[in-house]
C-alpha cells in the first residue's frame, strides 16, 4: 500500500459537531421508532448508520434534515443538511444540467452562474456530457450521480445518505464508493451514511454505528483505522465487517426470542 | 504516512482515480439509451385513420344504397362531399366557422386560466377542498345544455350566454385535471423538491405542478370537448342577428331541410373537433416522450 492520501484530518474533540443528537426520542403514534439517541459528528467525519429493519435509520435522517421532528430530543446541524434518497428522485420533466441546477434555482441563483456550477458538478461525478439527457436516458447508477450532484449544488455542509447505492449492481456501487469518498475527501464534507450493507459501511466509513431495532437505540459503535482509499475486498474491511455483522445478529437475534 | 489532504495528489490516487474514471466511462457508454428512429411514424399512425374514414364513407354508402329513406332525407357521401366543397368556395361558410372558433378558443382560454387557478386553489386549501371539491365533480356531471335557459334569462340571447355556458362546462373539467394530478405527484418527488429548498409556493411551481403537467393536459383536453359542445349547443338555442355561426346554419338547414347541406355542416363539426384533439395529444405525447413515459 502506498501513502494513504484521502485520509480525513483526525476529528478533535474541541471542534463543535456538525451534528449533535441529544436524547432524541421518536414516536410515530405506538411505536417508538428512535429511543434516546445520542450522537455527535464530527466537521469532515463520515458515519455509517447499519442496522437491520425497522432500526430508524430513516427517521433520524429525516430528523437531521428538518423534514420531520423529533418528538423529544434534540437535533443541532451547523448549517443545512440535505438528503439524498435511495430512488435518484430526480425531476423526469428536467434535463440532468437542470436537475442539479435546481437548487440554486430555488435558491435565487441567476441562470448563467448556475448552469456553469451544475456544469462543474456534473463534472465532478463524471457526467458533463450526459448534462443534456433526462433522466429517464440515464442508468440507474447515473442517476444516482446525478442526484449526488444535485445534493452537491444546495452547498450543504453535511450531507445524509440513505441507503444511496442500494438498488445498484456490484460494480457500479463499488465505483461510486470511490467517487464519492473523493469527492467527501476534497469538499470536506460531512457525511452520515446510511445502509445495512454492513461492508459498505467499513469501507466508506470512518466510524460505524449499530442501532438496534425497534425502538433504534445505539448499540455499539466502531472507528475503522484501515487506510483510505480502502476496497471492499481489503482484509482489514472484511476483519471489521465480520466483527460488526456478528454484533448485528447478535441484534436481529435478540428479536427472535 | 504521507497524509496529504489538502491536493489530494499522488501518484497512487491519481491513478486510482483515472482508473475509476475510465470504468465509469465504460459502463456510462454501455448504459446510455439509444434515441428511438422515427420516420415512418407519420403514415403508421396516419394509415389506419385513413382507413377507418373509409369504411366510414361505405358503410354510409351502404345504408344510402338500401334505400332505408328517400335519398332527398338522407343523401350518400357523393353529394354530401360536393356540397361541402361548394360551402368551401363561399365568405359565409368560412364567417361562420370564424366566429364559431373565436368563441369557442375565447371562452376555452378564459375557462383554462379560471380552471387552473381554482385547481391549484382548492388542491392547496384542505377547507376549500372538502368544500368545493364535490360540487366542482358533481358540476362536471350537469348536461351544460340545462344551464341554457337560466343563461338565457340572465344575459338575454347575446355572446355572454354562450360564454356563460361553456365557463360552467369546461371549468370544473379543467380544474379536476389540476386536482387530480396534485394528488397524484409522487411524494417521494415532494420530499426531494422539499429537500432542496423548495417552500409553499416554489415547491408548487418548480415541483408539484410540473409534476402534475399530465393530467393538467388531460383536463384541458376534455375541458375543451366540454366547451366545443356547450358552444355547439348554445349556437343552436342562442341565434345572435347578422352573427352567422355553424349553429345557426345548422339550425337553418333543418328548417329548409336541407341534409346535404345539414351533413356537411356536421362532418364541419366533426373534424374541427378532430384536429383540436390531435393538436392535444401531440402536446401529450410531447410530455410523455420527454418524461421517457411509453407511447404507443
Amino acid at each position: 500500500m502506498t501513502a494513504l492520501t484521502l485520509q480525513a484530518p483526525a476529528p478533535e474533540q474541541t471542534v463543535a459537531p456538525a451534528v449533535r443528537l441529544e436524547g432524541v426520542t421518536k414516536r410515530f403514534g405506538a411505536v417508538l421508532a428512535l429511543d434516546g439517541i445520542d450522537l455527535d459528528v464530527q466537521p469532515g467525519e463520515f458515519v455509517c448508520l447499519v442496522g437491520a429493519s425497522g432500526c430508524g435509520k430513516s427517521t433520524l435522517l429525516n430528523l437531521v434534515s428538518r423534514l420531520d421532528k423529533p418528538s423529544t430530543g434534540t437535533v443541532e446541524v451547523a448549517g443545512r443538511a440535505t438528503l439524498m434518497f435511495q430512488e435518484a428522485a430526480l425531476f423526469p420533466w428536467l434535463s440532468a444540467l437542470d436537475n442539479v441546477a435546481m437548487p440554486m434555482r430555488l435558491a435565487g441563483v441567476e441562470r448563467s452562474t448556475r448552469e456553469s456550477a451544475a456544469l462543474d458538478l456534473l463534472d465532478a461525478v463524471q457526467l458533463r456530457e450526459f448534462a443534456s439527457k433526462r433522466p429517464h436516458e440515464l442508468s440507474g447508477g447515473m442517476r444516482q450521480r446525478v442526484a449526488l450532484a444535485r445534493t452537491l449544488g444546495t452547498a450543504a455542509p453535511v450531507l445524509l445518505m440513505d441507503e444511496p447505492f442500494g438498488a445498484l449492481d456490484a460494480m457500479t456501487r463499488d465505483l461510486l464508493h470511490d467517487e464519492l469518498e473523493s469527492i467527501w475527501a476534497t469538499r470536506g464534507l460531512t457525511v452520515i451514511f446510511v445502509t445495512h450493507n454492513v461492508r459498505e459501511a467499513v469501507r466508506l466509513g470512518d466510524r460505524v454505528v449499530l442501532l438496534s431495532s425497534r425502538p433504534g437505540r445505539v448499540v455499539e459503535e466502531w472507528r475503522v483505522d484501515a487506510p483510505r482509499p480502502r476496497r471492499i475486498e481489503d482484509p482489514a474491511v472484511s476483519a471489521l465487517s465480520g466483527r460488526i455483522l456478528t454484533a448485528l445478529r447478535a441484534e436481529v437475534a435478540r428479536h427472535g426470542r | 504516512m504521507a497524509v496529504d489532504t489538502t491536493t489530494g495528489t499522488s501518484t497512487g490516487t491519481a491513478s486510482r482515480a483515472s482508473e475509476v474514471h475510465a470504468q465509469l466511462r465504460g459502463l456510462d457508454s454501455l448504459d446510455a439509451a439509444d434515441g428511438a428512429p422515427r420516420g415512418r411514424r407519420l403514415w403508421e399512425a396516419a394509415w389506419p385513420k385513413l382507413a377507418a374514414a373509409g369504411l366510414a364513407l361505405l358503410a354510409w354508402q351502404g345504408v344510402v344504397w338500401s334505400g332505408w329513406k328517400p335519398s332527398y332525407l338522407l343523401p350518400g357521401p357523393g353529394p354530401v362531399l360536393a356540397e361541402l366543397g361548394r360551402q368551401g368556395t363561399t365568405p359565409e361558410f368560412w364567417t361562420a366557422i370564424g366566429i364559431t372558433m373565436t368563441r369557442g378558443l375565447v371562452g376555452f382560454a378564459i375557462s383554462a386560466v379560471v380552471g387552473l387557478a381554482l385547481g391549484v386553489v382548492v388542491a392547496k386549501s384542505r377547507v376549500l377542498r372538502s368544500a368545493i371539491g364535490s360540487m366542482i365533480t358533481g358540476l362536471q356531471t350537469m348536461p351544460s345544455i340545462a344551464w341554457f335557459p337560466l343563461a338565457i334569462l340572465l344575459f338575454q340571447l347575446s355572446e355572454q350566454a354562450i360564454l356563460f355556458v361553456i365557463l360552467i362546462g369546461a371549468v370544473p373539467s379543467i380544474a379536476n385535471g389540476v386536482i387530480t394530478g396534485v394528488d397524484y405527484v409522487p411524494g417521494l418527488l415532494v420530499r426531494a423538491g422539499r429537500n432542496l429548498g423548495a417552500r409553499g409556493l416554489a415547491l408548487y411551481r418548480h415541483v408539484v405542478l410540473p409534476a402534475a403537467l399530465p393530467s393538467i393536459t388531460s383536463g384541458l383536453k376534455q375541458g375543451w370537448a366540454f366547451a366545443w359542445r356547450s358552444l355547439l349547443a348554445g349556437e343552436l338555442l342562442v341565434a345572435i342577428a347578422n352573427r352567422p355561426s355553424l349553429g345557426v346554419f345548422l339550425t337553418q338547414s333543418r328548417e329548409l331541410q336541407d341534409t346535404t347541406y345539414m351533413i356537411a355542416l356536421m362532418i364541419t363539426i366533426l373534424v374541427i373537433g378532430i384536429a383540436v384533439d390531435a393538436v392535444f395529444a401531440a402536446v401529450d405525447r410531447g410530455i410523455r416522450a420527454r418524461r421517457g413515459v411509453a407511447t404507443r
